[in-house]
């Protein structure tokens, strides 16, 4: 047990924590007026929910004793046998410490993927379709990659802090969802504006701040590996925003706010999986391609006519897809020996570990979804009425206003 | 007695108020509103997105003045709201049958 790393780490599970509700203004400030609480709504109650089930069974079928690579065992139903000694997943820190710092992820990732059927379902409708997805999809990706035992890890998969747990899968299952629920109500005739921009960039700072403690938190200890973290997170979202606000400059002809936020969210994404194994000037790389990158996916949701509200796709799958392979092209022994070197520095293998994870979770985040959307549907229908689509959810679904009129 | 309406660029009132108060014109009602004439909308970019936006805001002027000082009026509110722009908006003079004071009960000219 280390003092230091105790200290470290329960500051870095309270700035993971402030996450969620800076997604919540992230969100938030990117629907329209009638939609804002509700918006907020499904990223705060995560962290109700999401607690509740993390005790219960969550911790167990993520970190429990392995079946077959695929999942954790309900051994440690009701947190058994997790206690305040240092456990399986790191020799500094109380076991109990990690068990919350991976709550936090969990309580963010089914967030994340509200974006993508904003303004549209049923609350009660989430409320099924999260538990359920984070049962069934979140828990055992996050074993796979983290769990001892897990296959994705055992097969030497780098995902620092959660590129494919946490990005690659809540953005599959926001595509499942923006294909499977339809669009909303007037896309592509009226416009479905952002209400309150400035409620997304504190949003978005908010979350850049968090960041620092998913990223560096996620070396479980205050030393070298956390400080190479901290810097290329920091490195690589600057240099998204650059690169996002940039490409739109030239394509659209007007340097945005919201494309200065949204790159830099990209960045951060991208940097995720990466941020321990690589070093600072690979950061740069890894975020000027995410920044342009991200901006180019956005438009893909009118090619192909899916409604994918908030982006979810564009900057949490294609950003997320990016920091997974170029975790394999950039990783670097030199600058972290306990991870691996990447194609650029004499490993390809590497790289190819890396995109048969990024694919496996791809395609069982899909369909998984997929399958979970359809029971959901089924049992008590995602969308709302068109009446109460119209009316907005606020009101709809909450019995509130946002703002007095 | 004529009703002047003018419907002016939001930033030109300040401008427009203090012409009227120059002449001696001291009550007026404003309003908020949205419309375009010839200038159209503004273009708006969301992530990618982009839309036009053909009603923008403007500030309409509404008051009621003697047949006598129309002409000077309606020139104040001209030079006054005049940037050389497309977009400066319109001046409208409408007959009005009466005006009664709520205070007094006093009609027509007397009211005004």
């Amino acid at each position: 047990m280390n003092s230091g790393d105790t200290a470290f780490m329960l500051v870095a599970t309270a700035l993971v924590m402030f996450m969620t509700p800076g997604l919540a203004l992230f969100y938030g400030g990117l629907v329209r007026q009638k939609n804002v609480l509700g918006t907020m709504m499904h990223s705060i109650f995560c962290l109700g929910m999401v607690s509740i089930i993390w005790v219960i069974y969550g911790y167990s079928m993520a970190f429990g004793p392995d079946i077959g690579g695929f999942v954790g065992s309900l051994d440690w139903i009701g947190l058994k046998s997790v206690g305040l000694a240092p456990g399986p997943y790191s020799d500094t820190i109380p076991d109990l410490l990690f068990c919350a710092f991976q709550l936090m992820f969990a309580i963010i990732t089914p967030a994340l993927i509200s974006g993508a059927y904003a303004e549209r379902m049923k609350f009660s409708a989430f409320l099924l379709f999260t538990a359920l997805w984070l049962t069934f999809v979140y828990l055992p990706v996050c074993h796979w990659v983290w769990g001892q035992g897990g296959w994705l890890g055992k097969l030497g998969a780098l995902d620092f802090a959660g590129g494919t747990v946490i990005h690659i899968n809540s953005a599959c299952a926001a595509l499942a969802a923006a294909i499977f629920m339809g669009k909303r109500k007037g896309w592509g005739q009226e416009a479905l504006h952002p209400h309150n921009l400035p409620m997304t960039i504190l949003g978005a700072a908010i979350l850049w701040f968090g960041w620092f403690g998913f990223n560096a938190g996620s070396a479980l200890s205050a030393g070298k590996t956390a400080t190479l973290a901290f810097f290329t997170t920091q490195i690589a979202s600057g240099c998204a925003l650059m690169s996002w606000v940039v490409a739109e400059w030239i394509i659209q002809g007007k340097p945005t706010t919201l494309g200065a936020v949204s790159g830099a969210v990209a960045g951060l994404v991208a940097i995720t999986p990466a941020a321990g194994f690589v070093g600072p000037l690979s950061a740069v790389i890894i975020g000027i391609v995410a920044g342009a990158l991200c901006y180019s996916v956005i438009f893909l949701k009118t090619r192909f006519g899916y409604d994918d509200a908030l982006d979810v796709v564009a900057v949490h799958g294609a950003g997320g897809l990016w920091g997974a392979l170029a975790t394999g092209l950039f990783a670097s022994v030199y600058w972290n020996p306990d991870g691996a070197n990447g194609l650029f520095f004499g490993n390809p293998i590497q790289f190819l570990i890396q995109a048969a994870g990024a694919g496996a979770s791809i395609a069982y985040s899909l369909v998984l979804s997929l399958v979970i959307l359809k029971i959901v549907d089924t049992v008590i229908g995602l969308r709302v009425s068109e009446e109460d689509e119209i009316m907005g959810l606020d009101l709809s679904q909450h019995s509130e206003i946002g703002y007095t009129q | 007695m004529k009703k002047i309406e003018a419907i002016i660029k939001p930033f030109k009132l300040d401008d427009v108020k203090e012409g009227l108060n120059e002449i001696g014109i001291t009550g007026m009602t404003i309003s908020e509103v949205k419309g375009h004439g010839r200038q159209k909308g503004h273009k708006e970019i969301y992530r990618g997105a982009e839309y036009v936006v053909d009603f923008i805001p403007k500030i309409k002027i509404e008051l009621i003045v003697n047949a006598e000082i129309v002409e000077q009026v309606v020139e104040k509110i001209r030079s006054s709201a005049n940037t050389g722009k497309i977009g400066d908006g319109k001046i409208f003079v409408l007959p009005v049958e009466d005006v009664i004071r709520v205070r007094t009960g006093e009609h027509g000219k007397d009211a005004v």
